[in-house]
């Protein structure tokens, strides 16, 4: 199978996002898992990208490595270091829950592969667009009511966000 | 598809099982909200692997909304981490027992 430029450019940055999650939440030190969740997000909007889910790839960059991550910074810097690190900061059943992972990740890749010699039979061949047009169109018309919704979510996160922070509750 | 839908579902298996792994094993109430946000990252990238592989646009709107709600968890989140930081001077998930658990 000749995979192409963006074959390659998927397992490339697969790989890179496995690894630097994992760089994620084995730091000591939140502020270096923070730089490590900005590159994993990357590498995410990128595998959008080879999915052609351009769009995707976009709000992923905009939203997640530049409003949630910001939002990160500023939590880690409001608490002191030192409340976070003064234990040791992974416990003693992290080796095990990792070897399960791991047999867990063989068993599935098991079952997907064969879900998907099924279902590739019934759709070679096409294609979506994942340009903005298609998503903007659909985001308006089939899926108007859940889009409004969320911006009511995105109110009352505010909201509850504001109340919970503030200085007398 | 360029690449095999299996491929893409492996990895993003393996993407949640990292944020699983930071969930459970991790004090940091701030480091538990990263990992997450990956097993969300996880979810989206099966969403658009099927919207892809079935030619239909509405798993890339549904993973705006996952998007969208992750954004909202966030916030919150920290807004509940920087309250208890008020309270009990530590973001040590398995220090803070104000509910008795």
């Amino acid at each position: 199978v000749s995979l192409g430029y963006a074959g390659i450019f998927f397992y490339v940055l697969a790989a890179m996002a496995v690894v630097s999650a994992l760089m994620v939440v084995t730091r000591k030190n939140p502020v270096h898992a923070a730089m490590f969740l900005v590159f994993t997000f990357f590498c995410v909007a990128g595998i959008y990208i080879t999915l052609s889910a351009e769009f995707l790839a976009a709000v992923q960059v905009l939203v997640y490595a530049g409003g949630i991550v910001v939002l990160f910074l500023f939590v880690i810097m409001l608490v002191p270091l030192k409340a976070g690190i003064r234990r040791p900061p992974v416990r003693r059943g992290a080796v095990a829950i990792l070897l399960a992972g791991m047999v867990a990740v063989a068993v599935m890749s098991f079952y997907a592969h064969a879900v998907s010699t099924e279902m590739s039979m019934a759709t070679e061949g096409s294609r979506v667009m994942g340009n903005i047009e298609t998503v903007g169109t659909e985001l308006y018309t089939r899926y108007l009511l859940p889009f409004e919704v969320a911006s009511v979510l995105l109110l009352v996160a505010m909201i509850g966000a504001v109340v919970l922070a503030r200085r007398q509750v | 598809m360029i690449v095999p839908i299996h491929h893409v579902l492996t990895f993003s298996l393996a993407l949640f099982l990292v944020g699983v792994v930071g969930v459970l094993s991790r004090r940091n109430g701030i480091i538990v909200l990263m990992s997450v946000e990956l097993m969300l990252n996880a979810a989206n990238i099966n969403f658009i692997a099927f919207s892809r592989l079935m030619s239909d646009i509405a798993g890339q709107v549904f993973a705006v909304f996952v998007i969208v709600t992750a954004a909202g968890e966030v916030a919150v989140g920290l807004a509940i981490i920087i309250s208890l930081f008020r309270g009990t001077e530590s973001i040590n998930v398995d220090e803070i027992t104000l509910l008795k658990g």
